[in-house]
């Protein structure tokens, strides 16, 4: 397939069409003063119950470039540390990895504003730091110690960050949740909306559609976003779901199927449904993503899928050397530049990772804290030889 | 060295800003504690089959599983047997091989919707054929609640009789397990046996699990089987490989003794077994320890009769204090045994917060908690 690619500089323009891998496209890189680009998308959008869809050709500037290699390789290697201290027994039970996923998080993140807001589910580990928690706080929160974000009290799943209500370990529960979010920031009339995020396999949990049906009715700023990468735990996408064209399952609802491994295209459509659903509410955005890993750390990922599929797209449409390979191409960023990002990336997230193992768990005081916010009973029930106060300690970020 | 795995460095490197009290009881734990330690919170205690009931194989409690289900499919041609994952064995292994013995239009995984499960498993029970249903953890359970609730539990009464859903078993992992913190650890017995129509059972280790299971399968009403998960693997006994049943409303007496009766079920069982050999060690006190096994309906006889003969009671379940089984017994202890109790009944349980992340440990209602209580009930 093949990308249509112009790059913007001091130059005059030059426009080239380009192999899809961009490495083996051609192109002499003659200079690296290019400051700003335009990219075709990689895979058109499908649309449903839209006359008009995201915009193709997009521009794309070198910070911005900059900035989402970054993002995506941060939370490629914060992914991979979770996944050495889930096997060194560090993190204990439920870890849930986002790699191969990150051009949907990058993507979605790059089209939010101040005011908008996101739910998801499992993978949050990514959206945590996107949303402005450091790999510090992601990984401490891995391992149940105080410097998480939810101070450990949350664990894999439960983490949260302003505007970000949070993971959730009940398969589409935070769907409605998301809704009402929306609802609240139609009601407040600040201009906001949610994404709200749930995978291929929470698509069929009863209470997706009851949530399409309420922000249909009452034109809610809401995007529900399937993230697609085919396999709902152990359950292709084709044993679980009638229709596997999850943009068109809300009926009513317009949806926009998006490549999920291409992070412009993931942007351009988050914009474009942003400015759709504040206008007209709801809408569906399924991005065709892919994870490497098994659904947990439980499940190595290989009994219902091949070794050669992982391989096979690992190699060909990973969403983060794809983009570098193109940014490389555009000459929006050189391969010094590259490096120093991944020593940077690398740097920090070791050094979190550092953190994550050395700092301690919350006293044990801090398991009575914060179950509700004015116990009617001073004292929390069920604690025999101990006659313990109920303590609220924080004040949500929502008040 | 612990048992309590990461937490413990949280003891060994800081102070404690928590209420003297549960400093000390905490380091009298640690104190307490034998040297070699495993990483669970209990000791298992084995059942021994009784002789009649033929051969015996080693299995854990996870393969006594898939031997009941095995036994059901091959007996009945009209068993069903799905959930999430369970074409593939399940997350827990229990329905291992089953798809490729029975074939896949009898054992089938499902979309992940618990709610579409359970009414789906309630349909084909009313259309008389038997229905095993896996909800994947027992926390995943509440989507399906208003369909176990109002659907499967009132069809019977509901049509007067003309229909019902007694060919449905509902099978759940619940408990704690080490690390499945607020979402992979609860115990929601107490919210079921609210529900007339309904049978819900625990087993607490392989032979009691099959047992249980075949007499739920078999059993005319809707019946929910919650397996604690962390037995799956940790239990092994030497199981009967033939069919047979354990009774449903059957509580069993584990071990006979006259100064305190303790009632637990699941895991729960074997904390307690362990307290009733601190108590005879450290206290002299001769414990009677009973697994409750079937929540509703529940053994009133069994546990009474105890009661009565003792005086003193402690019960102890993983599930939050308040409105946990534990209240059903001491209220129903209370009124039918009242003059021949020596002291209140107490109940040993998970405290009233969510089920919590890296402090499991304090949470349940370990053996030196529930052994503090027996030394309470004792003195009162």
């Amino acid at each position: 397939m093949l990308r249509t690619l112009s790059r913007v500089s001091e130059l005059p323009i030059v426009v080239k069409q380009l192999q899809k891998n961009a490495a083996q496209a051609g192109v002499s890189k003659t200079n690296n003063y290019a400051t700003e680009a335009t990219v075709q998308v990689n895979r058109p959008f499908k649309l449903h119950r839209l006359d008009e869809g995201p915009e193709t050709t997009v521009k794309l500037t070198k910070d911005e470039a900059l900035k989402y290699y970054t993002q995506m390789q941060t939370i490629r290697r914060i992914e991979t540390a979770a996944g050495n201290l889930y096997k060194e027994k560090i993190i204990r039970g439920f870890c849930h990895l986002y790699s191969g996923q990150e051009a949907c998080a990058v993507g979605m993140k790059a089209a939010m504003r101040d005011v908008d807001n996101i739910i998801s589910a499992y993978r949050v580990h990514g959206w945590t730091y996107l949303m402005g928690v450091p790999p510090a706080g992601v990984l401490c929160e891995l391992t149940g110690v105080q410097g998480g974000c939810a101070r450990g009290k949350g664990g894999s799943m439960h983490m949260y960050a302003p505007n970000f209500f949070g993971g959730n370990g009940i398969v589409g529960a935070q769907v409605p949740l998301g809704t009402g979010v929306a609802l609240a920031c139609k009601y407040k009339g600040n201009g906001g909306m949610c994404l709200a995020l749930y995978g291929d396999g929470a698509a069929n949990q009863g209470q997706v559609f009851e949530a399409y049906n309420m922000a249909y009715l009452w034109k809610l700023p809401v995007i529900f976003v399937c993230e697609n990468n085919n396999y709902g735990m152990g359950t292709s996408a084709e044993r679980a779901s009638c229709n596997t064209d999850y943009y068109t399952r809300g009926d009513a609802l317009p949806g926009i199927w998006v490549d999920g491994m291409d992070v412009l295209a993931v942007r351009s459509a988050t914009e474009f449904a942003i400015d759709y659903v504040n206008k007209n509410g709801p809408l569906i955005m399924e991005t065709n993503t892919y994870r490497y890993s098994g659904h947990s750390m439980s499940d190595p990922g290989t009994s219902y899928r091949t070794r050669e599929e992982i391989q096979e797209v690992r190699q060909k449409r990973d969403p983060i050397t794809s983009f570098k390979e193109m940014c490389i191409e555009l000459g929006l960023i050189n391969a010094d530049e590259i490096k120093a990002i991944d020593l940077k990336v690398r740097k920090e997230v070791d050094e979190a990772t550092a953190v994550a193992k050395s700092d301690s768990e919350l006293a044990p005081s801090h398991l009575w804290t914060d179950v509700y916010s004015n116990n009617l009973e001073t004292k929390i029930r069920g604690t025999i030889a101990y006659d313990i106060d109920h303590v609220s300690e924080r004040k949500g970020v929502n008040h | 060295m612990f048992a309590w795995g990461v937490n413990c460095r949280n003891i060994r490197q800081h102070n404690m800003k928590v209420s003297v009290n549960l400093a000390r009881g905490l380091f009298n734990a640690l104190k307490t504690a034998p040297p070699a330690l495993a990483r669970s919170h209990f000791t298992y205690y084995p059942t021994t089959a009784t002789s009649d009931k033929g051969d015996l194989q080693k299995m854990n409690m996870f393969q006594a599983i898939n031997q009941a289900m095995d036994i059901a499919l091959d007996e009945d041609p009209s068993a069903l047997l799905f959930g999430e994952d369970v074409g593939f064995g399940g997350v827990f292994r229990c329905s291992m091989n089953l798809r490729d013995k029975y074939g896949k239009q009898r054992v089938f995984n499902t979309p992940l919707c618990e709610q579409g499960i359970a009414g789906f498993a309630i349909g084909v029970a009313n259309a008389g054929a038997t229905a095993i249903a896996e909800i994947q953890f027992a926390d995943y359970i509440f989507p399906a609640f208003d369909q176990i609730v109002n659907e499967a539990a009132k069809y019977r009464y509901r049509s007067g009789g003309m229909y019902d859903c007694g060919s449905l078993t509902i099978r759940a992992p619940c408990g704690a397990v080490g690390h499945g913190a607020l979402y992979h650890s609860q115990s929601p017995e107490a919210y079921f046996a609210h529900t007339p129509g309904l049978k819900v059972v625990i087993p607490r280790g392989p032979i009691k699990a099959k047992g249980l299971l075949l007499a739920c399968i078999k059993d005319p009403n809707p019946c929910i089987v919650f397996e604690p998960k962390t037995l799956y693997r940790a239990a092994v006994e030497q199981v009967p490989t033939g069919v047979y049943t354990s009774e449903l409303g059957k509580a069993d007496i584990l071990r006979e003794g006259n100064d305190v009766t303790l009632i637990g079920w699941g895991t729960q069982v074997h904390v307690l077994l362990e307290v009733a050999d601190l108590a005879k060690k450290e206290l002299n006190v001769d414990c009677e320890v009973i697994d409750l096994v079937s929540i509703l309906p529940w053994d009133r006889d069994t546990v009474c009769n105890s009661a009565s003969k003792t005086g003193r009671v402690v019960v102890a379940h993983e599930a939050p204090y308040t409105q946990g089984f534990g209240s059903e017994l001491a209220a129903y202890i209370q009124e039918k045994c009242f003059l021949r109790l020596e002291a209140p009944v107490k109940r040993v349980t998970g405290w009233d917060t969510p089920f919590p992340h890296v402090f499991e440990p304090f949470y349940l209602p370990d053996k030196h908690r529930c052994l503090a209580a027996v030394k309470d009930i004792v003195n009162y």
